[in-house]
């Protein structure tokens, strides 16, 4: 990686970018990577993309309680949501409840949180995870909090777009049901995804690597962004604040 | 008792044992004060309805073991760390979770509120939480166009018997200011009784203040109000205060044991006897 920018903005630039033409991005919950991308991509768009930001008073504007985020993506009114996953597999499937074992899970995760329901809603779903390992990565999770794809005659309007980790992009084919590697990050090689990831994926002969923030971007996440990002999660703010090179 | 005014014992004393509690999540302002005042009575056998999601309240009545049954969405501290006494909970066989997905809850609490049976809900088809929701069924869309399938799942009422929330601010009438929190109107309206405590006591009536009355419980819905002050510590509460981080990540350290956990639980209940 070059000095000039971090590994969290270049995430940032990355999921920005992914965010292209949405009319409205909803960030959820402990989600300060996707929710600075989603200001930058709002500051990019002159202001056309709409940006709500769970936790956040002054980037929230919701007024009908914990209903309306999921009321919004049944309407139709939410282009792009993010996702997580203690497990994520090749189809896309993740979870988000546990492993060893179900209910007396050896290892218990929070549970599903809205992930059943605004994975099949939300048309630009991306996958962050920001430990890429085979731990992470599995040939199959344990229990489908959500499905990656869903049998033809199932109401579906949304799902996976990509998948963003440390050390690269993944796109989401649904109709093969498999991901495919975009782009590997500067600094990291594809045997290191290889090595990292529990199932297999589709890749172009020769992957391209990853393109950074242009100045004028960073220039933006170093602001504005961080400044908004800030009032959420100030502790993130003041960690990539301090990182800067 | 609808709207009256009453101590947080008498609260307490009034949620009885194995009733369906709903709760809010930690974000909305948890009543952390009145789920002392549960434990302190020696609450048992509770069912929660995390609305839609719980963390510190859920773990403190977990831990103090009066809980028989979870049903949430999600288990959470945060960045503070795992669920310990959920988890170990859950591992040991002492409580059952009925794991569901955050709109599922809000979408049982709202057939209760319109005196339905059950609600229809989009999305969750394929995923692992219908097989193990035994209460949940996957129907034919009934008006789906030509005759095509169109399955979709359907969950019954969610009818608490009581729910325990915390707001700003109540009047002697038992109407009580929430704001934007609008889930608690929801849970108020959903449940047989409902249990409030606020921050401070208001003078006159919140309905004559015609641009604060849509952010109100009106009474009829209100069974008793107790005033805690800083009664969501150590959470959050809103724009009132801010929590205090470092007692959460205590806990989260402490309660990896039983041990640490009782401890804990000690302190926090003698601070409690200490103000009141």
């Amino acid at each position: 990686m070059t000095a000039s920018y971090t590994r969290t903005e270049l995430l940032i630039t990355v999921i920005a970018r992914l965010l292209e033409g949405c009319r409205h991005v909803a960030v959820g919950a402990a989600s300060p990577v996707p929710g600075s991308a989603a200001l930058l991509a709002r500051e990019l768009s002159g202001g056309a993309t709409r940006v709500s930001v769970l936790g956040s008073l002054k980037n929230n504007f919701f007024t009908s309680g914990g209903v309306e985020l999921f009321d919004l993506a049944a309407q139709g009114r939410i282009d792009a949501f993010f996702l997580g996953g203690g497990q994520i597999d090749g189809q896309a499937n993740i979870n988000l409840v546990g492993t060893g074992g179900y209910p007396a899970s050896k290892v218990r995760w929070p549970g599903s949180f809205g992930s059943a329901y605004l994975y099949f809603l939300v048309p630009r779903v991306i996958l962050f995870r920001e430990e890429h390992t085979r731990r992470v990565f599995v040939p199959k999770v344990d229990f489908i909090s959500a499905p990656g794809t869903s049998e033809p005659g199932v109401f579906r309007p949304g799902g996976p777009h990509a998948l963003l980790t440390p050390l690269g992009l993944f796109s989401f084919d649904r109709d093969r049901r498999r991901f495919r590697l975009e782009s590997v990050h500067p600094g990291h090689t594809l045997q290191e995804i290889l090595d990292n990831t529990g199932f297999e994926f589709d890749r172009p002969d020769a992957v391209p690597q990853t393109a950074g923030p242009d100045p004028a971007w960073l220039a933006l996440i170093r602001g504005r962004v961080l400044g908004e990002i800030a009032e959420t999660y100030p502790r993130f703010a003041a960690r990539i604040a301090a990182a800067t090179p | 008792m609808t709207g009256s005014v009453c101590t947080l014992g008498e609260l307490a004393d009034a949620i009885p044992d194995g009733a369906m509690l709903a709760i809010p999540p930690d974000n909305c302002g948890a009543p952390i004060a009145a789920t002392l005042a549960l434990i302190r009575r020696g609450a048992r056998n509770l069912h929660l309805v995390c609305v839609p999601q719980s963390g510190f309240q859920t773990e403190l009545l977990v831990g103090a073991g009066a809980v028989a049954i979870v049903e949430t969405a999600a288990i959470t501290l945060g960045e503070f760390g795992p669920a310990h006494r959920f988890g170990d909970a859950l591992r040991a066989g002492r409580i059952r979770v009925r794991d569901a997905t955050c709109p599922a809850i809000h979408a049982g609490l709202q057939a209760a509120v319109k005196g339905l049976p059950f609600m229809p809900l989009r999305g969750l088809i394929g995923s692992d939480l219908v097989p193990n929701r035994p209460d949940w069924k996957v129907i034919d869309n009934p008006f789906a166009p030509g005759g095509v399938s169109d399955p979709i799942v359907v969950l019954p009422a969610i009818a608490p018997d009581c729910a325990l929330i915390h707001a700003p601010l109540a009047d002697r009438h038992g109407n009580v200011f929430i704001g934007r929190k609008r889930e608690l109107l929801t849970m108020a309206q959903a449940s047989r009784r409902t249990f409030v405590t606020v921050e401070e006591l208001a003078p006159g009536n919140l309905l004559e203040d015609e641009a604060r009355a849509a952010g109100v419980i009106p009474a009829i819905y209100v069974t008793a109000v107790a005033v805690a002050r800083r009664g969501a510590w150590p959470l959050p509460f809103l724009d009132q205060y801010p929590g205090d981080d470092a007692v959460v990540s205590r806990y989260v350290e402490a309660s990896r044991t039983q041990q640490g956990f009782d401890r804990f639980l000690d302190e926090l209940l003698a601070r409690e006897a200490a103000a009141a």
